[in-house]
């Protein structure tokens, strides 16, 4: 995967959230959503997130992840179900036609700053 | 203290595909992401494709290689205009992201193609997560790789819109279970066109090409 370009994503959109008057004070905990149909693993990401962010006011934040299921909604008849193997046949009706509800995201949800 | 953000990490990549969709549909250009694994044939079949649908519609090509130039050198034989790009450029990147295809489009005439075709690097994880601002992507798989690639890379088959089975001209000489592949397909994207094909001997390319015509001419 691409997790340094991910991890360089994440602090350019983190650092223009920081208060004007941050100064030399630290960001303790970056939440993240990640959704498992991204391929993203997340220990690769916090050594990438480590590496780049030294000497800035993200070093020694913790990226927190929370993973996201993978969901899926029938078009037909309308079940939702947790995807938990790889098929997006709808074990309800052996419907084939579905969305994927969940399990996409790769969001950041907040910072959390000393305070 | 915590400060609510809300951002999809990939914002950036998202709102410049859009550019280039909103571009594409002005410029009346219909445009296609090939993806697969290294060495599945994407090359041979966008050569094979070019002589069928060329000059009828006139059609340029993206090339996405982390380095050299030896895929946009045989393709541009076809006559299309070629855009190579190498991502070592970029930072030796897995994939071809919104603002490359920004980049290169620009070095092509828009006004003169019909199609462009965006040859993406061989990678079945990465390039699932970048939307470039195509109208449809279209994932190669051959049969000298593992019958439940499907269901190891489940987010590129679910985002593309129609498979290619490759080197079906090898199926006598290997142990490839080609009904479990396609079953496979079938799993992840139940309504998929899958068109079983081999790029050097034609065989099953028509299919293909019929199918791709059809598209670029209902855009």
């Amino acid at each position: 995967m691409h997790e340094m370009g991910i991890a360089n994503q994440i602090v350019e959109i983190a650092s223009s959230y920081l208060p004007d008057n941050f100064d030399d004070r630290r960001v303790e905990r970056v939440n993240l959503k990640i959704g498992k149909l991204t391929g993203i693993v997340p220990d690769s990401l916090r050594f990438c997130f480590d590496i780049i962010t030294k000497d800035t006011p993200f070093s020694g934040a913790e990226l927190k992840v929370e993973d996201v299921s993978v969901k899926a909604r029938c078009n037909d008849c309308d079940n939702e179900w947790t995807v938990d193997q790889a098929s997006f046949i709808c074990p309800k009706c052996n419907g084939g036609n579905a969305d994927i509800t969940a399990g996409r995201e790769l969001d950041i949800v907040s910072i959390e700053v000393a305070e | 203290m915590e400060i609510k953000v809300v951002r999809k990490v990939l914002d950036a990549n998202e709102k410049m595909a859009e550019q280039n969709r909103a571009l594409f549909k002005d410029k009346g250009v219909f445009v296609i992401n090939v993806m697969s694994s290294p060495g599945s044939g994407k090359t041979t079949i966008l050569e094979r494709t070019l002589n069928n649908i060329m000059p009828g519609i006139k059609t340029a090509v993206i090339v996405g290689d982390v380095s050299t130039t030896h895929d946009a050198d045989r393709l541009a034989k076809s006559g299309a205009p070629v855009v190579q790009v190498n991502t070592d450029a970029f930072g030796g990147d897995c994939h071809l992201a919104a603002h490359v295809i920004e980049n290169a489009a620009s070095q092509l005439d828009l006004d003169n193609i019909d199609l462009l075709i965006v040859e993406n690097i061989g990678n079945l994880v990465c390039p699932a997560e970048f939307d470039l601002g195509e109208n449809l992507k279209v994932v190669v798989l051959s049969v000298t790789e593992g019958e439940d690639k499907p269901v190891k890379y489940p987010l590129m088959f679910r985002v593309c819109d129609s498979a290619i089975l490759n080197k079906i001209d090898l199926l006598p000489y290997l142990d490839y279970e080609k009904d479990l592949a396609v079953e496979s397909i079938r799993k992840i994207h139940p309504d998929m066109p899958v068109f079983e094909m081999s790029a050097k001997t034609g065989d099953g390319f028509d299919a293909w090409t019929d199918w791709l015509k059809r598209c670029v001419s209902e855009k």
